[in-house]
């Protein structure tokens, strides 16, 4: 064996949960979920392979070579094998017990280290960054420098997916959700507490049912800054009085899907500070992706030796909620605005995001609120379960079977006859948008749960 | 590994794509859904037609390479472990439904075909395919009929032999062969077709297959009745079969499954109830109706403390979820389940799970048991970890007496996951001597070479626990016995 692998075959043995690889009884029960094994057939592309693959390199029956690395990069990490489970194997702790190993033994590239360092600790974790990029963005938007690098062919430099995700990309403004907030003169107080922590505190809209903590995001914050805006205004006319911590960063779901572990746990520690200090009964997320991990602090921080973060983090993760959950309960319902032409319907098909479906679990409550809508015509997309290949930074980094699967997606869509596509997290949004530019079906609009819900419903500050 | 030759050979008749010896490959087919069971093959490929099929044969014909046919590998019987290395065929790429024949009330399809989506396309059309094995989403139906694969709608409408009319199969000399057809009567010659169902890949590869499909039954509703006394839950068994009605679906648990399901899935399980039966019925509104009245009234009589009726459809599909639930819930508890099939006649349905919890008991390891009562297939599972060989070999010494009571009551070893590798030592305590001569002289005269899945169906059969003079010493002989077989089989 050479010495990269034994060492990498070391490590795994060491980071690899023994229980959770022979908790797997190999049913295959997991794989008609498992969109890479629906995709290519082959037992490998499981996760009842990948498994398989894992439990060989413990047992010393394989090394772990470039294809098994290759292998675990394919896994999208969309989870979908989790809830088909009868063992109920820990999956998502596997691949990333995984891909820690492979990340800590086996250095990437120079392009790909530098992209890896720049994006996970140069620009997430750090908010005036982001917003910086948000703020160029916006300008590469408005100048028109993007007519220019579109009409001068200059984005013809650029690989094609490239250049069709540059066209999907969303209008950016460089704003967060708290700038937006007050300049848009909404209601709001800031608050210092405990030891310091500053708060911007957002009033209830009528009686209040609850105190909800609003996990902004990083990516969502710049790129969906007015998805968060439409997010606490839906919140407040539920009847929440919302709480935006200054202190929150990035989730840091991008880090450990990275196997960057202790990133990770160092941004949730923060998280798990800020939002305790906050005092709230929930915390509101709108991303699917990064509800996901917050949902799993508590894993995350298991092993933790502060007793007192620990606990936090239990809490922390309780606490956690998509908005479709707190908006249909105990959120107050919501009021469907009266079309002018009531018998006017828009037809609207739901592309789940994986993360919200199979680890937070939550399915029907966004399918409910648009089927609650008179004006709404929900169809269900086949296959809606099924990841749409975006993935994080999967559809640039494993473009080719990103690709075959949002186009797969996108039949599916077309087939619907949907004239809007509603997802709920900001990858699939990006994706579904992407798809469309693909597929050149431009009649199909992809938005989110959040700007779906606040067109369609009557909200109290319309126009204040 | 496989000669450089050969392996261009195989290459060039699939394309380079679809043959495979790299190592992530090799691991990822070593292994099928069977615990305990594991062997590298030395390579795998993934035919398109029949012809190449017939032409990969001829290949591994000429060079003695064994060949282990796969579809899905959800098997339970170590039927897909290359026990002795060689070629793993997978034939999940051979998975079109060729033809649903109105007319004659028949489908054809390749055999890789996944057995759901199949029943999907069936019930489409408004016709119905009976044998639904719990692995359905799952396995292919060329698995099925190589395995004779059950299900829970058995005690009505049978198993997958029932429906097999006719197939097209390779011959270890690689010639094709087609049996039966689109027949319902067809008495020329042997019967090959049922002689080739069940045969686990040691006599053919099953390329094609025609089944005979039924209408699709208009309604069904479902019960379950609840008993304090296990002999009055095998005693409903009997006589609703007494009274002439075939329930769709009869399943059954005994107490330590529902105390296991219930407290994983928090359903409202009756965990003080010694035994459970859930009943389902299909048919035309009229005649469900009223055989529901009737099984109600036999539970009664029969001894059932409780009774509930599904009012909804919904409520019947959520009755039937507390059996489907059984297999989930058990696989939580430890690390390795291992699901057995041993079947008696449905008269002996109660003898046979008191056999069960009193061999548990006596070799100290957790043995739940549930299964289709109707037709006596019951499934004795016993949760453990693969890691602790001593507590291993306790469950394997239980089963072996838990066979041994199936056959004295007039059973079987295997109701529906096939002999494979798992039931192979156990074969001739069914079939006796005469039984096996007849099977290994068929299958020396198709297969002379011994090229097709080797090491399944035949192995050295095992000492016989003598079940009525159960003795200490009897134990003892068994266990030498069985410590040389059924290891973790690596190469």
């Amino acid at each position: 064996m050479n010495s990269t692998h034994e060492k990498l075959a070391q490590s795994l043995k060491l980071a690899l949960d023994e229980d959770q690889l022979t908790n797997c009884m190999r049913c295959g029960f997991c794989q008609t979920a498992c969109p890479t094994f629906i995709e290519t057939g082959l037992e490998a592309a499981s996760p009842r392979g990948r498994i398989a693959l894992m439990k060989a390199v413990v047992d010393g029956l394989m090394e772990p070579d470039e294809s098994f690395r290759s292998q675990m990069d394919l896994c999208l990490g969309c989870r979908a094998c989790e809830p088909a489970c009868p063992s109920d194997v820990k999956y998502g702790e596997l691949i990333e017990q995984t891909r820690a190993a492979i990340a800590a033994e086996k250095p990437y590239s120079l392009p790909v280290r530098v992209v890896r360092k720049t994006f996970l600790q140069g620009i997430f974790p750090h908010r005036g960054r982001l917003k910086l990029i948000g703020k160029t963005l916006s300008f590469y938007q408005k100048s028109g420098l993007q007519k220019f690098a579109r009409s001068s062919g200059a984005m013809k430099l650029f690989p094609d997916h490239l250049q069709q995700l540059e066209k999907a990309l969303p209008d950016v403004t460089g704003d967060g959700l708290e700038e937006l907030w007050s300049k848009a003169g909404l209601p709001y107080r800031r608050e210092t507490i405990g030891s310091g922590s500053k708060l911007m505190v957002i009033p209830a809209s009528g009686a209040r049912v609850g105190r909800v903590g609003m996990f902004r995001g990083c990516i969502m914050d710049v790129m969906f800054a007015s998805t968060n805006v439409n997010t606490v205004r839906l919140l407040r006319q539920a009847g929440f009085e919302i709480v935006i911590p200054e202190e929150q960063v990035c989730c840091g779901a991008l880090h450990a899907h990275a196997g960057e572990m202790d990133d990770a746990k160092q941004l949730a520690g923060q998280n798990i500070w800020a939002f305790g200090e906050a005092n709230v009964d929930y915390i509101a997320s709108n991303a699917g992706g990064c509800g996901a991990l917050l949902k799993e602090y508590d894993h995350l921080m298991h092993a933790e030796q502060n007793e007192r973060l620990q606990q936090a983090a239990v809490r922390f993760a309780e606490q956690v909620k998509d908005i479709s959950e707190l908006l249909s309960s105990p959120g107050r319902p919501l009021m469907p605005i009266q079309a002018e032409s009531a018998n006017k319907t828009v037809k609207v098909t739901y592309q789940d995001s994986c993360h919200l479906r199979n680890v937070m679990r939550v399915q029907g409550e966004p399918r409910q609120l648009m089927q609650q809508l008179p004006g709404v015509d929900m169809c269900e997309l086949q296959g809606a379960e099924v990841c749409c290949g975006s993935a994080g930074i999967y559809n640039l980094t494993q473009t080719e079977m990103s690709t075959t699967l949002l186009d797969h997606k996108m039949e599916h869509v077309e087939a619907t006859g949907a004239e809007v596509i509603v997802t709920s997290n900001p990858g699939c949004l990006l994706q579904m948008k992407w798809g469309i530019e693909r597929a050149g079906k431009q009649r199909i609009e992809a938005v989110h749960l959040a700007d779906f819900l606040a067109g369609q419903v009557w909200i109290e500050d319309k126009g204040e | 590994m496989l000669e450089s030759v050969i392996r261009e050979q195989l290459a060039a008749v699939v394309g380079g794509k679809w043959f495979k010896d790299d190592p992530e490959s090799l691991v990822s087919y070593s292994y099928d859904a069977t615990p305990l069971y594991q062997a590298m093959p030395d390579g795998v490929i993934f035919p398109g037609s029949t012809q190449e099929v017939s032409d990969i044969v001829k290949i591994c014909s000429k060079h003695r390479i064994p060949v282990i046919t796969r579809g899905a590998g959800s098997n339970l019987c170590g039927g897909t472990i290359p026990l002795q290395g060689g070629l793993i065929v997978v034939m999940t790429r051979m998975n079109k439904l060729l033809e649903i024949d109105a007319d004659n009330l028949t489908a054809t399809f390749q055999t890789g075909l996944n057995t759901k989506q199949f029943h999907l396309a069936v019930e489409r059309t408004g016709l119905f395919y009976p044998p639904d094995p719990s692995s359905m989403i799952i396995c292919t139906m060329g698995g099925n009929i190589a395995l004779g694969a059950g299900g829970l709608r058995g005690l009505k409408y049978g198993t997958t032999k029932d429906y097999v009319l006719g197939l097209e199969a390779v011959l270890p000399d690689g010639s094709i062969l087609r049996t039966g057809g689109k027949l319902v009567k067809d008495a020329a010659g042997y019967d090959l077709t049922r002689l080739l169902v069940g045969s686990g890949g040691t006599l053919a590869i099953l390329t094609e297959a025609t089944v005979k499909l039924i209408p699709k039954p208009s309604y069904r509703k479902a019960m379950v009745a609840v008993y304090d006394d296990l002999q009055a839950a095998a005693r409903t068994v009997s006589n609703i079969i007494a009274n002439h009605i075939f329930p769709c679906t009869l399943e059954f648990m005994d107490q330590p499954t529902l105390q296991v399901v219930e407290d994983f899935a928090k359903i409202g399980l009756p965990v003080h109830a010694k035994a459970m039966l859930a009943i389902e019925q299909d048919g035309s509104v009229e005649d469900v109706e009223r055989d529901l009245k009737k099984l109600e009234e036999i539970c009664l009589a029969s001894g059932a403390v409780q009774l509930n009726i599904a009012k909804t459809p919904e409520e019947g599909a959520k009755v039937m979820e507390a059996r489907r639930s059984a297999l989930a819930a058990l696989s939580r508890l430890r690390p390795t389940t291992i699901l057995e099939d041993a079947t008696v006649p449905r008269s002996k349905i109660a003898d046979m799970v008191l056999e069960v919890q009193r061999i548990a008991q006596k070799y100290d390891v957790q043995i739940c048991t549930f299964g289709h009562a109707g037709d006596g297939n019951l499934h004795p599972t016993a949760m453990t970890d693969a890691r602790d060989p001593e507590e291993i070999h306790r469950v394997e010494e239980a089963f072996a007496e838990i066979f041994e009571a199936a056959i004295a009551m007039g059973g079987t070893i295997t109701g529906e996951h096939g002999v494979g590798i798992v039931k192979a030592p156990y074969l001739e305590w069914k079939v006796g001597e005469a039984g096996i001569r007849m099977m290994k002289s068929i299958k020396d005269a198709i297969d002379p070479h011994q090229i097709m899945n080797p090491g399944k169906l035949f192995a050295e059969t095992r000492k016989r626990i003598v079940f009525q003079e159960r003795t200490e010493q009897a134990g003892r002989d068994s266990a030498s016995n069985q410590d040389q077989d059924r290891k973790l089989e690596t190469s």
